[in-house]
């Protein structure tokens, strides 16, 4: 009795799981594992559409004789790469249609044309031509001739399926592309935007833990940039950034502050003296991180701001009886307290901006020195149509987080072995 | 000691003084005014002699009148000796001082003795100061979002600096963007699709989760461990390595620039977060209530409907709630599988809009407005459901 109510509860639950896994599975998983596939191949976008016959109708009245009617068919093979295997043809006509010159691919029974075409190479192109007499003399309606759709059918090989494997792309992407460059970049911009939102998140939230008028609003205002849709803030930011006519320049010019605008969006490189040191700041992708940095910020606001009101408030009392300043109590009360949460934060942080898309995108399309490993999987393999290099890029970016979390979880382990 | 906490003190209120005023004149250049400079010398002059002389004052005078007082010159020096400017500017300027003086209002001679007072006003003035700085810095492009909607090309040719909206034009002028959008642009319909995608994938995802998420949390599979970590790992995977076979896939099956096909990779997208909370919350339930609707025979389908559903409706509408924020505000899948402009999502339009350069910047940000109102309307009146969901399933972004 026992035993079998324990197997309904198990059927249940697969019944319960299964339509969700299946979707997960063929949505997320699947793909990574095509990905690997792709990576291995040479396929160009133009690749991927399968190839198919076509056949465009033209129907023609041949003068002085109104019982006749010539149909030409411009055949032809869509993919020019492609062969098109055992292509086939099918279209209908009237009952009183007699056809006059019957090719001798095809047949015509019961008022429909059929005919087997054989094969058809890359970029095959034919002009197709019979001619139909009405056998009762009535007239034809052109119109309808030309409503009725040709059939086509034929085999091709799908270029992702086939089993011609190449190391060539992962040599293209880790030699040929300024890889350490553009690992660079995406370290940089992952680095810098996931620890300055962190930083941000720890001052906003020691704020808000304080008691003053207006606090609900504004805990409501620091998550806007974080709910609002990334398109709408990139497209503000470019904007108010706007070397021309952006409000952010104005305002500098006006007040006299610069003499020429800065083009923060545009610029690789600028030039910065600090006490006698010349150095060049990646100007652009500074932009990119503080833009990201605002962005982010609110959910490490979120989670610590959970995190500083559960510290009990005994020890800060205990703090005051001692007579400690608000920075010591800051220092070694609040921060030992939300170092937890900022370890977590840290890592989904850190995933999360390393493999950001969009809002680099948006902002600059990955030029002026922004081109992080996500651009380049874009540009890859929808700008210059190499799938298959995408793929690649995607791999690598999959490898490195991989790596990135068996580091961390290693790191965090020792150091809660150490505690 | 006194000495070095009454100079730090006067120096650090000025600071804050002067940052009051600076956001202060920003915000009335972008009205037009013609401010050319901060005057950051006098400001901080002023600041300094009002600071040191309230501390002189102290209780000689009742706080309201010396508040005015420091008002008043202040207004008088800053909006006309220097420059003369309009009386809401000097309004501004007034309530700023007032709000200020309020503020030291707190701080005494006496005060200043104690021990670390200059940390305490450190404290103090940085959490004011982080206060409004983050509010300016957060509100300032909605701000410009928004009033750069109502402006007309000339006018921001003519004036960059000038987004005053006069509201005494007529309302189809006053609009006119948004007009032009809905009527040259079809707004209406890529709401229409941006609306059906979101709402389609908040009740398929739900369809989904609801019984996905009450299995993990209640019954005894094999394989019930590996699933519910796997979730959350599942979800960290990034989307950006899903483009590249997806896209091929779409392609193949013919799902790209097709509503279905956004849906399917939406909801699948979400579940794994929609998952996550909704067991965390099945699992708070009380067993007892389903042990006796198994002794009264009822099954699964009717415990998830009859006592699971009525008695999450909190967790659900959170999770309903963020799905559909992620589903609205979602714009990497739409970019890589629409190119057909009729199936455009918002985010998509939007982008797409922009592509062109001849597109004048008003109505992009009339198309920003359109997309950010409803979210930021969404989150401001269901913020209490929406930040749970935040924190339980903030991975996402």
């Amino acid at each position: 009795m026992n035993d079998t109510l324990a197997n309904t509860e198990k059927k249940t639950a697969y019944i319960l799981t299964l339509p969700a896994v299946l979707l997960v599975f063929a949505i997320i998983l699947f793909p990574i594992f095509a990905n690997v596939w792709i990576s291995f191949k040479e396929v160009e976008l133009k690749d991927i559409r399968i190839p198919e016959p076509r056949a465009k109708k033209i129907v023609k009245s041949i003068s002085e004789e109104p019982s006749k009617i010539k149909i030409l068919y411009k055949l032809r093979n869509s993919s020019l790469l492609q062969e098109i295997r055992d292509v086939s043809f099918n279209d209908n006509f009237p009952k009183n249609f007699e056809i006059e010159n019957l090719d001798s691919r095809c047949e015509y029974k019961k008022s429909s044309l059929k005919c087997e075409f054989g094969n058809w190479p890359a970029k095959y192109k034919e002009n197709f031509q019979v001619i139909f007499s009405t056998n009762d003399g009535s007239k034809i309606d052109k119109k309808r001739l030309k409503s009725v759709k040709p059939k086509l059918d034929g085999q091709s090989d799908n270029i992702l399926l086939n089993t011609n494997f190449t190391l060539k792309n992962f040599k293209k992407v880790l030699f040929e592309n300024e890889f350490v460059d553009l690992l660079l970049t995406t370290f940089y911009y992952t680095f810098f935007g996931t620890v300055g939102s962190i930083v941000f998140g720890i001052l906003t939230a020691q704020m808000v833990n304080q008691k003053f008028y207006g606090r609900t609003f504004m805990r409501s205002v620091l998550l806007f940039p974080y709910v609002a849709p990334v398109v709408a803030l990139a497209y503000t930011w470019e904007l108010l950034l706007d070397p021309n006519s952006g409000t952010l320049n104005s305002l500098l010019l006006n007040y006299q502050i610069i003499e020429t605008p800065i083009n923060l969006l545009g610029q690789k490189y600028i030039e910065i003296s600090i006490f006698g040191f010349d150095f060049k700041l990646r100007l652009a992708l500074t932009t990119v991180i503080m833009f990201e940095i605002w962005r982010y910020f609110p959910l490490a606001f979120l989670f610590i701001l959970a995190r500083l009101q559960a510290i009990p408030k005994e020890l800060y009392e205990a703090a005051d009886v001692d007579g400690a300043s608000p920075f010591q109590k800051f220092f070694k009360i609040t921060l030992p307290q939300i170092t937890a949460v900022i370890s977590i934060l840290f890592m989904i942080r850190f995933i999360w901006n390393f493999n950001k898309f969009e809002d680099v995108f948006l902002l600059t399309g990955g030029a002026s020195g922004t081109r992080t490993l996500p651009i380049n999987v874009y540009q890859q393999g929808f700008a210059i149509s190499d799938i298959g290099m995408g793929s690649a890029v995607s791999i690598v970016i999959v490898v490195l987080l991989l790596m990135f979390m068996f580091f961390y979880f290693r790191l965090l382990g020792k150091r809660v072995d150490e505690n | 000691m006194r000495t070095k906490n009454t100079i730090i003190f006067s120096l650090i209120s000025t600071l804050f003084l002067i940052f009051l005023i600076s956001i202060w004149k920003i915000l009335a250049t972008l009205q037009g005014l013609s401010i050319n400079s901060f005057n950051i010398e006098l400001l901080f002059l002023l600041g300094f002699l009002i600071s040191l002389s309230h501390l002189g004052i102290g209780n000689k005078i009742k706080s309201i009148y010396k508040s005015i007082i420091f008002s008043s010159v202040f207004v008088f020096c800053d909006g006309y000796l220097i420059q003369k400017l309009p009386v809401w500017y000097n309004v501004g300027v007034f309530l700023i001082l007032y709000f200020f003086s309020y503020k030291i209002g707190k701080y005494s001679f006496i005060g200043l003795k104690e021990e670390h007072s200059t940390q305490v006003i450190l404290f103090d003035f940085l959490t004011l100061f982080g206060i409004l700085f983050f509010s300016f810095v957060i509100l300032f492009p909605f701000y410009m979002m928004l009033v750069t909607s109502f402006k007309t090309q000339i006018a921001l040719l003519v004036n960059p600096l000038d987004f005053s909206i006069n509201f005494g034009q007529d309302i189809k002028d006053l609009f006119k963007s948004y007009f032009v959008i809905f009527k040259s642009y079809k707004f209406g319909k890529y709401i229409l699709t941006s609306t059906i995608v979101s709402v389609g994938t908040v009740i398929i995802t739900l369809l989904f989760a609801i019984p996905a998420a009450y299995a993990v949390a209640r019954l005894n599979f094999f394989g019930k461990t590996f699933l519910s970590t796997s979730i959350l790992i599942i979800y960290m995977f990034p989307a950006i390595v899903l483009v590249i076979p997806l896209y091929t896939i779409f392609s193949q099956l013919g799902l790209r620039n097709s509503i279905e096909g956004l849906l399917i990779v939406y909801t699948a997208t979400t579940l794994p977060v929609a998952i996550y909370m909704l067991q965390g919350y099945f699992k708070s339930i009380p067993k007892e209530l389903e042990e006796a609707a198994i002794l009264d025979k009822l099954s699964w389908f009717g415990i998830i409907t009859k006592i699971i559903i009525p008695l999450s409706i909190p967790a659900i509408s959170s999770v309903a709630l963020y799905v559909f924020m992620i589903a609205w505000n979602e714009f990497l899948f739409s970019l890589m599988f629409l190119d057909n402009p009729n199936s455009f999502t918002l985010s998509r339009a939007i982008q797409y809009l922009s592509g062109d350069a001849e597109t004048p910047r008003q109505y992009l940000m009339a198309g920003s407005v359109v997309v950010t109102l409803p979210v930021l309307f969404i989150f401001v009146y269901f913020e209490k459901y929406l930040v749970s969901g935040l924190t339980a399933g903030s991975v996402k972004g």
